[in-house]
């Protein structure tokens, strides 16, 4: 279990104590074999990991399914896998948009759904991004998950295809602090304008305060 | 009631009981409803436990005509600053009870998001318990704060400071 | 204030909810605007924003009048303390007169951060959690959760849990859109109706809390099954209520459907078309009244509801009126797949016979310290879970609801998300509310049937 930063009170304010450097196909990518990157390396410290080039990626199959086939075809750097049974790709967070609009016209016409990850000190690139797209004409899902990391995440907006992921990518913003380039209106949406910090990112404590049973400050 | 302390004279005394009596008889309480315990507050006002009983069951849409605000869920830090200028805009004298324990303590979200307890933010005379408490606790809570007001047992009627 | 309304001759055929693809925005405006206000609608949007965030090119709207000046307009707050906002939703409305131009829903004042104390609780914990997210559908959010954390674990619910799951949901459909009736009917004055879908409920809150404990809240679905088995006498309780509300099912029709003024306040308002509902990923009976029959438990079917017969019924207009009749169909398909699991009710174990995640009988507790240690470490420690993450969604009354949980082999999930239905729902608000009456407004937000608890988390 990681240790998060102590903080006190509820609006702790530290923030990107890790870094990262983006690397796309790098080491995270070549050990998902079959499942998370994560679980393929429990305990991966990002302190000691290790720096070693990363494997050359072998081409992954491809799902039986025809539509999903054809889309993951089209990008190179996609990668498909099963988790739990559930069809994922991974791709280039420089590809999200691309893949999202090439999705859209494979007939994927509803983004149901966009959150984020947080691998704080559990990987070197600190974030997922993933969007659960649904297909009515196909009855299919497909999760796409996008990696970032650094000191300013950012990846492309999906509401120029999907408007309806713009309180989505809202909540994202609100809650880790991820730039989604192009989104019309990228404010808080859940907490205060005012306020400081990603409450959902891993070293943000959960502000829990001592409970007291008496003595407790009252207004009279 | 004799050992509770009461206004000199006959006359005053007598009217104060009969404005206690009155403030008991037509509460108005304010529609704040907030989470889970706002859908058992209007359980609460409907044909099954018929809160009409005690002369209560019209809810104020405006704070200006209310004089009960029953906080009913769990109060975000964002919610804070609303409440109490609803609690400001209510004319005195003027009763909180705090339903569920959310309300109340922030009952199990003890996080980053919640106020824990609404008496940091207004003063609260009820606390009802539960998660959410059923419409008869609510009712209980209520017939309790008619007797407490009754008994003269809160007397900041008047006397709260902004 | 730039003229928002667009000028007759520039009716481009822009994909309506494409967004513009001209200025890109620079990133200091979109970070450094989380100051102070920038909630707030913005008085020098530019117009391509403001029809992204219309989802709508209004130039064709026979309310549209060109040569109105900026100074008759106005902006207004709608909430987040108002008797029609069906708890703390914000609405900020540009009116011009007695139309709305613009509405801007501001949430976030029941946020109550339960993604992030789902974080500290364990798997077993969970449902206490989520339970109170939608807490109209608390079933259906515990539902969800289970079936997520079961997926991970790869456990099959016996046939008992399933059915019971299948019974306890579809009764809280039906209590749930009871409410929605409620309060919709309250919100355009059919007070009446306020008090009578909420007798209705009582019943079956009445046969939850025997059943659960709670009338509310009830953390009964568990992963691995549920709780407890059914009360002694639940096939009496439960035949009441199907034999109680067909008949109170006529009355509501006597009270709303044969009731010209509700039909006059309902048809035509708040349309919305299945495009634009699919665009901003509006699912439940919003998009069912729309024309468009997706029903989450015929497309991926869960706990064994493919083997129900019951329809999906569906509307044409996407009025306010075709969502209340969508309501009231639904409650009539899911009695039907009550009377069904009634009726199919098997015999059998309610949780899985699995001793990592199931507690040891409670006979057992009396006599064997090993099954009393054993059931003091599933509920202090919990089970832990194998890496991995899923989503499993399930269609809740008010649509699509999703768990996305990714557990790292502990006993606590690592991240948990709650794909909230009536968050995006929400979105569909300042489509149906362009160029409306303003006196509309409360009957196109309870049609909509949001649950700021589900909103906000």
């Amino acid at each position: 279990m990681t240790e998060s930063n102590p903080t006190d009170g509820p609006r702790p304010a530290p923030e990107g104590v890790t870094s990262g450097d983006d690397t796309p196909g790098g080491t995270d990518n070549a050990t998902a074999a079959s499942t998370l990157a994560p679980a393929a390396h429990p305990g991966d410290d990002i302190l000691g990991a290790s720096d070693e080039a990363p494997a050359p990626l072998p081409r992954r199959g491809l799902p039986e399914n025809q539509v999903l086939a054809g889309l993951i075809e089209s990008f190179d750097d996609a990668e498909w896998f099963l988790s739990a049974g559930q069809d994922v790709v991974r791709v280039a967070p420089e590809q999200f948009g691309e893949f999202g609009a090439a999705a859209k016209s494979a007939g994927f016409e509803v983004c149901a759904d966009v959150t984020v990850v947080d691998w704080y000190r559990k990987r070197r690139t600190r974030f997922d991004v993933v969007a659960n797209l649904l297909s009515l004409q196909h009855v299919l899902r497909l999760r796409v998950i996008a990696e970032v990391g650094g000191e300013a995440p950012a990846i492309p907006s999906l509401t120029p295809i999907w408007p309806g992921a713009g309180f989505a990518e809202r909540e994202a913003y609100d809650m880790f602090g991820i730039a989604f380039d192009g989104h019309p209106d990228l404010t808080r949406i859940l907490m205060p304008d005012d306020w400081v910090g990603y409450p959902l990112r891993k070293d943000f404590a959960v502000g829990s305060v001592p409970v007291q049973f008496k003595d407790s400050h009252k207004v009279t | 009631m004799t050992d509770v302390p009461r206004p000199p004279g006959i006359l005053m005394s007598t009217v104060e009981t009969a404005a206690r009596w009155a403030a008991t008889r037509s509460m108005f309480p304010a529609t704040f409803g907030l989470a889970c315990c706002a859908i058992e507050m209007m359980a609460t006002g409907t044909a099954h436990y018929d809160l009409a009983r005690f002369g209560m069951e019209v809810f104020r849409a405006s704070p200006r005509q209310a004089d009960l605000m029953i906080v009913a869920g769990r109060v975000s830090q964002k919610m804070a600053p609303v409440l109490r200028q609803v609690y400001d805009q209510m004319p005195d004298p003027k009763w909180v009870i705090s339903m569920g324990a959310c309300a109340s303590t922030g009952g199990m979200f003890n996080n980053y998001a919640l106020v824990q307890g609404v008496d940091q933010v207004v003063p609260v005379d009820i606390y009802v318990p539960g998660c959410p408490p059923g419409p008869q606790s609510l009712m209980h809570g209520i017939l309790t704060l008619h007797d407490k007001i009754m008994s003269g047992e809160i007397l900041r009627n008047g006397a709260v400071p902004a | 204030m730039t003229d928002i309304t667009t000028s007759g001759d520039e009716t481009e055929t822009v994909d309506m909810w494409v967004s513009g693809t001209e200025e890109p925005e620079p990133r200091e405006w979109q970070i450094a605007s989380t100051d102070e206000g920038a909630q707030k609608m913005r008085l020098n949007e530019s117009e391509s924003r403001m029809r992204e965030q219309l989802g709508t090119v209004v130039d064709d709207d026979f309310l549209f009048e060109s040569d109105v000046a900026d100074d008759e307009r106005m902006l207004i707050n709608m909430g987040p303390q108002h008797p029609s906002t069906h708890g703390v939703l914000r609405l900020q409305l540009e009116l011009e007169g007695e139309i709305v131009r613009r509405t801007k829903p501001i949430i976030g004042y029941l946020h109550t951060g339960m993604e992030k104390t789902a974080e500290v609780l364990t798997f077993l914990q969970g449902p206490t959690n989520v339970t109170r997210m939608d807490y109209l559908a608390p079933f259906h959010n515990e539902l969800c959760y289970s079936m997520a954390v079961e997926r991970l674990l790869a456990v099959e619910v016996p046939e008992r849990a399933q059915v019971m799951r299948v019974l306890l949901s579809e009764l809280n459909r039906i209590s749930s859109h009871l409410v929605a009736l409620a309060t919709n009917g309250m919100d355009i004055g059919a007070l009446s109706m306020m008090i009578y879908g909420f007798r209705e409920r009582e019943q079956i809150l009445a046969f939850f809390e025997k059943t659960t404990g709670l009338r509310m809240n009830h953390n009964f679905i568990r992963p691995g099954g549920v709780a407890a088995d059914l009360p002694p006498g639940w096939r009496h309780d439960v035949q009441e209520i199907l034999d109680t509300l067909p008949g109170r099912l006529d009355e509501y029709d006597d009270l709303l459907q044969h009731n010209p003024i509700w039909v006059e306040r309902t048809q035509g308002v708040g349309m919305i078309s299945a495009e634009e509902c699919l665009a901003y990923g509006i699912t439940g009976p919003t998009l069912r009244s729309t024309g468009v029959a997706w029903d989450l438990r015929k497309a991926f079917p869960y706990s064994g509801i493919e083997t129900y017969e019951f329809d999906v019924p569906v509307g044409s207009n996407g009025d306010v009126y075709d969502r209340y009749r969508v309501r009231v169909d639904e409650i009539v398909e899911s009695m039907k797949i009550v009377e069904q699991a009634m009726d199919r009710m098997p015999k059998g174990d309610y949780r899985v016979d699995d001793r990592k995640i199931t507690p040891p009988p409670r006979a057992r507790i009396d006599e064997s310290m090993e099954a009393l240690i054993h059931h003091f470490k599933i509920f202090t420690e919990g089970f832990t879970v194998p890496p991995g993450e899923t989503y499993v969604a399930v269609e809740s009354p008010r649509g699509e609801l999703g768990c996305y949980i990714v557990s790292e082999g502990g006993g606590k999930p690592w991240r948990m998300h709650t794909r909230a239905p009536s968050f995006y729902n929400l979105q569909a608000l300042p489509i149906m509310m362009a160029d409306t009456l303003v006196a509309d407004t409360v009957a196109t937000i309870a049609s909509l049937d949001p649950v700021m608890g589900d909103v906000d988390r």
